[in-house]
């Protein structure tokens, strides 16, 4: 028996692989495509939908037998509002350079399908320690996809990753760029990122043929 | 035995098996498969998919030769060493010091472009179990014509990679391929690595090596010199036989036309499509002229040196024509009825024009508009269809009624 039962487990696992909410389901495509030109932008809005959503899930479960049904998209949205107000905060207090880099995207996290999207679906019915889960297991499976675009985004675009150059210098022309290499100015527009997130798809299908829709 | 029949013996041999596809395409490259269609009839015609690629393909080498002499000229000409030709038969043009340059840099690009292209494909029809489709033929003849000469093989190479399977084979292979992938290609290059496919310094063999240094040489497009508001070293007669800087395949219009010629005369391009075209960007040019006519821009406007060319001239500077007859023609992605080709090519040509005047940071927009009127051609086609569906349950009614 270990820290989570297995039932539980699954909450967390599922979104990770099959059942991924950018990958499967589709929903928080916007700012997957917007901030993940660098690596550190992207881990920072996963950790900040994980809060979000975290917290979120756990807030409305623990109020959704006294919402009342009519106004519950109204009470979501403040549930949301509020939290996304804080993470705005702490950024630009703590780390304002990346706040400007996020822009609006942090605000943006209201709009974030995921989030509704669970709170609908999932908060509403279930308590709040299996939504917790639930919130900190979409979260990941966002988080994930989100530093896997970021990585090859920064890699491949700008040389570099979490802003360090892995690959030398290209002004300098050190490390690759003395052979000839170039970075890649396609990767850092976000057509690139839609690309790259279809890529994701694309492999994770064809893994797992029970994906595929017909 | 013959070589002929032993490769037959292998075919049958590699029945099924997993390299079997790679073989086929090798061997109906030399020889007509001994396969017979078994039962019912069949439409017998000669001009099946490697036929009609091999007539592109034809069109396509005079503009190829050309573009290598080309290259050679440019080089020697921008360092001083000939002087400048007198016409389409000028003697400092068709020399063998001009052919030798021009192979030696123009080649490698056919190589990586067919190489790269081509193991693409073969590796696609191994894992998909398909055959090899003829559908990279022509592609893999058009890339090289529509880069600069200088561009590094690496950089041809991943977006050869990039557009064969972007552009093609996610889609399900040639015929199903929405963009066409020869333009996906020159796309991904001008997004990637834009300082090699713009500028003053990409267009002359040898001028990316020398720029800072004393021996400095550059070659500005007549396009880039417009949009710069800059004269333009070219008399008329240079646009249209193509001694100037550009792509290695699009300068010499005469020779785009030939070509078009070949096309439309074995129907394997719409003259509808390169017609529309035409008529798409001279209306724009005729646009944009009046409106400089009427002097709501004046010369203080940075969209002055490109509105004020003379409507006609459109076509003879940048590639629209070579757009127009071989990229626009593309029986894949272009649209199929005969209303929605005028339409589609109309607003290539319309559009073509507009994003040259309009956006100095590209100025050649017709690998754009293609692009984007690719996507618009199954729309396009849709309403035409729909529009007739609807035309003819009227007169149905009328007659019953």
């Amino acid at each position: 028996m270990g820290l989570l039962s297995k039932k539980d487990a699954k909450l967390i696992t599922d979104p990770l692989t099959d059942n991924n909410p950018i990958t499967i389901q589709v929903l928080g495509i916007c700012s997957a495509l917007a901030i993940t030109a660098e690596l550190k932008a992207s881990l920072v809005m996963g950790i900040a939908v994980l809060f979000v959503l975290g917290v979120g899930n756990v807030v409305i479960s623990l109020m959704r037998n006294i919402i009342p049904s009519k106004i519950r998209i109204i009470v979501q949205l403040i549930v949301v509002a509020s939290l996304v107000i804080i993470v705005d905060q702490v950024l630009k207090a703590y780390a304002f350079e990346l706040s400007k880099t996020l822009s609006v995207f942090i605000g943006l996290i209201i709009t974030n399908c995921i989030i509704m999207g669970r709170f609908e679906a999932f908060a509403l019915g279930n308590g709040p320690w299996r939504s917790f889960l639930d919130g900190i297991g979409n979260a990941l499976g966002y988080a994930v996809i989100l530093i896997i675009v970021g990585f090859f985004r920064e890699l491949l675009g700008s040389g570099s990753l979490f802003g360090f150059p892995v690959l030398g210098d290209a002004i300098e022309k050190t490390g690759v760029y003395s052979i000839g290499y170039e970075n890649n100015g396609f990767m850092l527009m976000p057509p690139m990122a839609l690309i790259i997130v279809g890529l994701i798809i694309w492999v994770q299908r064809s893994r797992n043929k029970d994906l595929i829709e017909d | 035995m013959s070589l002929k029949s032993s490769l037959h013996n292998l075919k049958e041999k590699y029945k099924g098996t997993k390299m079997a596809p790679a073989f086929n395409a090798l061997h109906t490259f030399l020889y007509l498969p001994n396969m017979t269609t078994e039962n019912g009839t069949h439409i017998k015609a000669a001009d099946d998919l490697k036929r009609t690629m091999n007539i592109v393909i034809l069109a396509l080498v005079p503009c190829l030769i050309f573009g290598m002499f080309n290259a050679g000229y440019q080089h020697y000409l921008a360092l001083g060493d000939i002087e400048s030709a007198k016409g389409f038969l000028g003697a400092s043009f068709w020399t063998l010091d001009n052919l030798i340059i021009g192979a030696w840099t123009v080649l490698p690009l056919v190589a990586v472009s067919y190489g790269v292209g081509l193991g693409v494909e073969f590796l696609f029809a191994v894992i998909k179990g398909h055959e090899v489709e003829e559908g990279y033929l022509v592609t893999g003849m058009l890339v090289p014509l529509i880069v600069p000469v200088d561009i590094p093989l690496w950089m041809l190479a991943t977006a050869v990679i990039f557009g064969v399977v972007i552009g093609k084979e996610v889609f399900g292979g040639t015929g199903m391929n929405i963009l066409n992938p020869a333009l996906t290609i020159r796309a991904f290059l001008f997004f990637a690595y834009p300082t090699w496919m713009s500028g003053d310094k990409v267009w002359v063999h040898g001028a990316v090596e020398r720029a800072g240094t004393p021996d400095a040489i550059s070659g500005e497009t007549i396009l880039g010199s417009f949009a710069q508001n800059q004269s333009v070293a070219y008399d008329y007669w240079d646009m249209f036989w193509g001694i100037i800087p550009g792509s290695v395949g699009e300068t010499s219009k005469f020779l785009i036309i030939i070509g078009a010629l070949i096309l439309i005369f074995t129907k394997i391009g719409s003259w509808r499509i390169i017609a529309s075209t035409l008529i798409g960007a001279l209306s724009m040019g005729l646009i944009f002229n009046g409106v400089v006519d009427a002097g709501w821009i004046t010369d203080t406007s940075k969209f002055y040196g490109l509105m004020s060319v003379p409507f006609w001239q459109h076509l003879i500077i940048g590639s629209i024509l070579f757009g127009a007859v071989y990229m626009a023609t593309d029986p894949v992605t272009a649209s199929q009825t005969n209303k929605g080709k005028w339409i589609y090519g109309f607003l290539i040509g319309f559009l073509s024009i507009m994003i040259r005047v309009f956006n100095p940071a590209y100025p050649e927009g017709v690998f754009l508009a293609i692009l984007l009127m690719n996507v618009f051609a199954p729309t396009i086609d849709h309403y035409v269809v729909q529009g007739n569906v609807k035309r003819r349950m009227k007169r149905l009614k009328v007659k019953t009624a």
